[in-house]
């Protein structure tokens, strides 16, 4: 069976790992993968190649081994993704004989289901809303399980493990299902879907302590690597041809790293040196701003995630 | 590493969200976006401060009511350990907000406002804590700063709440109190100079050294609940057959003689799995594989337990629920039982008395047409379709619990909690 450590042979579990990472995290992540895989008929991973989906994919692998991941995989691609995301991507879906369906944002444009944003801040990033609830509809998942964390950000603090959408994909914040205990009840009608949170309650320092302790392969661009970049508001953007600059943003080459990975127009990137994990954990760890506040999709407003929870982002 | 999971609790404007931000700022948890994004949007309030509560009150409604309306998990380490903190909803129309928020956890951070001392939310919270069986209570009491930091305010309402616990607390249950101030960070993380009275310490101090073995589930009976079957069917794992699932209660050791229920059937532990290593034993809260020794029948909500320490199969049972919808409970009317991961159908058959939190009495003969209503809680005799695998809440609470859920809008509607 393979599965997709860096160095196979090593299999660890809670008993032999003295590491910092708190284990009971783990438990709970299963404990929640293995409900979804029983509760639905047809669950998903939404799949970006982020740190936090493939921390959710090596979760599922050991929920179920030595049988296979019950959960297809979907990416809703914006076109605006780093290459080495997808490299890493097809990687992984084959290294562990996933199936992966893939839905571009590019077609919901064209089918003229959503405008494409102009000027100098154009991003996909709410237009993928759109192509993601159309793939839900057309294979009707009834579970989608993602790696979103509550410390991410204030209104996904308030998320629920097993969070209810309705027909329209819509999060009602107010009218929630009480949860309790590690009681969950995924019961939905027709039409509607969940959304699944099996990392709800870990930190991104818990995801890295994760990847590190697991010994987890990851995209190239986690770690320093030369690129040109031009800056804006204060942040490190990556140059690309989806990025509208104006004429006195003026791209360099120099040492950065990504520190979440989006898409190309909503993440920035981090000066940075680190070209392993430790040094990745310990620059987390000294960090002055956070995680989200290197993404531009959430500079937008304060209460700009809410907003598009509401529309039924995840 | 360890995880504290802590709930805070009390009314509405007690300081609850601003407490947490306080703790979060005074540990340097926050990053300097984020105390940024703050500032403006204190300023936009028109405050010459940092209103810290900011920081978990994540819906907009919320911040414009200036209210906490659902529960914001919050996390932040020290050296020593992981912290969760559930900033649950003061108003009482949330009440079952809170009561998801503090099923959680561990520990129960109660606040009083030192300016009007217990309040019917103080003890509605208090029970709620104490009906969830929480070992560890800290009474917060909160704005001291607007009462000079009186000691004599403060044993006050020490007083006061300890007459409460005399009917609400359970053996092993501790209570602690604390005088602080949220805003001005008095005794929260290091001990207040404005305090010199007082010989405890700060809540952060009290934090670090809490017990965790709060719940030594792993001495209870063991309980391993089936979520999934695990059958591969490839090769080499030809005939492969194992049982994925969280111990509930207890550990079990490889060789062990177990039973299935509710078939009945007995076998011996053949392996203990976690991802293809081989344990010898493992412990309540662990998501392992089991395989035995025979080919039983075993299905998805079975649950294997020791020989010598059945549970009784109940199809009749007495337990305190607390309703959490809007539509009453209903004698009579069929609802979903979910145990665990195992769902049954069931009736409550009647409402035989109702809490009254105000006056912390029973009343023993309920009107029987009002149901149960939304943040009410009361005993009741409930049957079910099947038999549930269940022991008593007090004893063992990770198997004693159960919710119901409608089967119509499929929400959940009430907690229950085995006599
Ligand atoms: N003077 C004083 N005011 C406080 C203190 N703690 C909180 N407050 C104020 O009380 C109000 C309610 O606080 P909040 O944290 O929102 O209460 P919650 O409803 O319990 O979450 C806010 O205006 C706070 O600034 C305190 O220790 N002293
Ligand atoms: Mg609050």
């Amino acid at each position: 069976m393979s599965n997709f450590l860096n160095n196979s042979e090593i299999v660890n579990s809670s008993s032999d790992i003295n590491g910092i990472f708190p284990r009971e995290l783990e438990d709970e992540a299963i404990y929640i993968l293995r409900e979804v895989a029983s509760q639905f008929e047809k669950p998903a991973i939404l799949f970006s190649g982020g740190k936090d989906s493939i921390t959710v994919v090596r979760l599922a692998e050991k929920a179920f081994y030595p049988g296979k991941i019950p959960f297809k995989l979907l990416h809703v691609d914006t076109g605006h993704n780093f290459p080495e995301t997808i490299e890493y991507r097809d990687w992984l879906v084959n290294k562990l004989g996933l199936e992966l369906h893939v839905r571009y944002v590019e077609d919901s444009i064209k089918q003229g289901k959503v405008k494409e944003e102009s000027g100098k801040y154009a991003s996909r990033n709410a237009a993928q809303t759109v192509t993601l609830l159309d793939a839900i509809e057309e294979f009707k998942f009834d579970a989608c399980i993602g790696g979103a964390r509550r410390d991410e950000e204030k209104a996904r603090a308030k998320e629920r493990i097993f969070s209810v959408r309705d027909d329209f994909g819509q999060w009602n914040a107010k009218k929630q299902r009480p949860e309790l205990f590690d009681m969950l009840n995924g019961r939905i009608e027709i039409g509607e879907n969940v959304r699944v949170f099996p990392i709800s309650n870990w930190t991104e320092l818990d995801v890295w302590n994760y990847i590190k302790e697991e010994k987890l392969r990851i995209p190239s661009i986690y770690f320093t690597h030369d690129r040109m970049v031009f800056d804006r508001d204060g942040l490190i953007w990556a140059d690309s041809e989806f990025i509208n600059k104006s004429e006195d943003e003026i791209p360099y080459s120099t040492k950065v790293r990504f520190r979440t990975v989006g898409d190309m127009t909503c993440t920035a990137a981090v000066a940075s040196e680190a070209d392993n994990l430790d040094d990745v954990i310990s620059e987390i760890l000294s960090a002055k701003i956070s995680e989200r506040g290197a993404r531009i999709d959430d500079k937008r407003s304060e209460a700009a995630m809410e907003k598009r929870k509401q529309a039924g982002y995840f | 590493m360890d995880i504290l999971r802590i709930a805070t609790a009390g009314s509405v404007d007690d300081g609850k969200s601003t407490l947490i931000g306080r703790l979060l700022y005074e540990t340097n948890s926050i990053t300097g976006d984020k105390i940024e994004a703050l500032e403006a949007a204190s300023k936009r309030k028109g405050l010459n401060f940092l209103d810290l509560s900011l920081l978990t009150d994540g819906l907009i409604a919320e911040r414009e009511q200036g209210i906490t309306i659902d529960v914001a998990h919050i996390y932040f380490s020290t050296p020593k350990r992981k912290y969760i903190i559930a900033d649950t909803p003061g108003h009482f129309e949330y009440t079952r907000n809170m009561v998801t928020g503090a099923s959680n956890t561990s520990v129960s951070i109660i606040l009083i406002d030192a300016r009007n001392g217990v309040v019917e939310q103080t003890k509605r919270h208090f029970y709620i804590s104490s009906m969830l069986r929480i070992k560890n209570i800290i009474v917060a009491v909160n704005k001291m700063d607007l009462v000079n930091y009186s000691k004599e305010r403060f044993e006050e309402i020490k007083t006061e709440f300890s007459k409460l616990a005399e009917h609400v607390s359970f053996t092993g249950q501790t209570i602690q109190f604390i005088p602080i101030s949220s805003l001005y960070g008095e005794n929260l993380v290091k001990k207040s100079s404005e305090t010199p009275w007082f010989e405890g310490n700060s809540l952060l101090e009290t934090l670090e050294n809490l017990d965790n073995q709060v719940n030594p589930i792993s001495h209870l009976p063991a309980r391993f609940p089936v979520q999934v079957v695990v059958r591969p069917k490839t090769e080499e794992f030809h005939d492969y057959r194992g049982y994925g699932g969280k111990i509930a209660s207890g550990s079990f050791v490889v060789g062990d003689l177990v039973e299935a229920l509710p078939s009945g059937q007995i076998s011996k532990i053949k392996s203990i799995e976690k991802f293809g290593k081989n344990l010898e034993i493992a412990h309540a809260r662990e998501s392992v594989v089991i395989t035995l020794e025979d080919d039983i029948d075993i299905s998805r909500g079975n649950m294997i337990v020791k020989v010598g320490q059945q549970p009784e199969a109940k199809k009749e049972l007495e337990a305190k629920i607390c309703w959490l919808d809007s539509h009453s409970l209903r004698v009579g009317k069929t609802y979903l039982l979910q145990h665990g991961i195992n769902r049954v159908k069931a009736k409550v058959n009647s409402i035989n008395s109702m809490v009254d939190i105000k006056n912390m009495t029973l009343d023993t003969e309920p009107s029987h047409d009002g149901g149960i209503k939304l943040n009410e809680i009361g005993w009741v005799s409930i049957k079910t379709s099947s038999p549930i695998y269940a022991d008593k809440y007090n004893e063992n609470s990770t198997n004693g619990a159960f919710i119901l859920i409608d089967e119509i809008s499929n929400s959940t509607v009430g907690v229950g909690f085995v006599e």
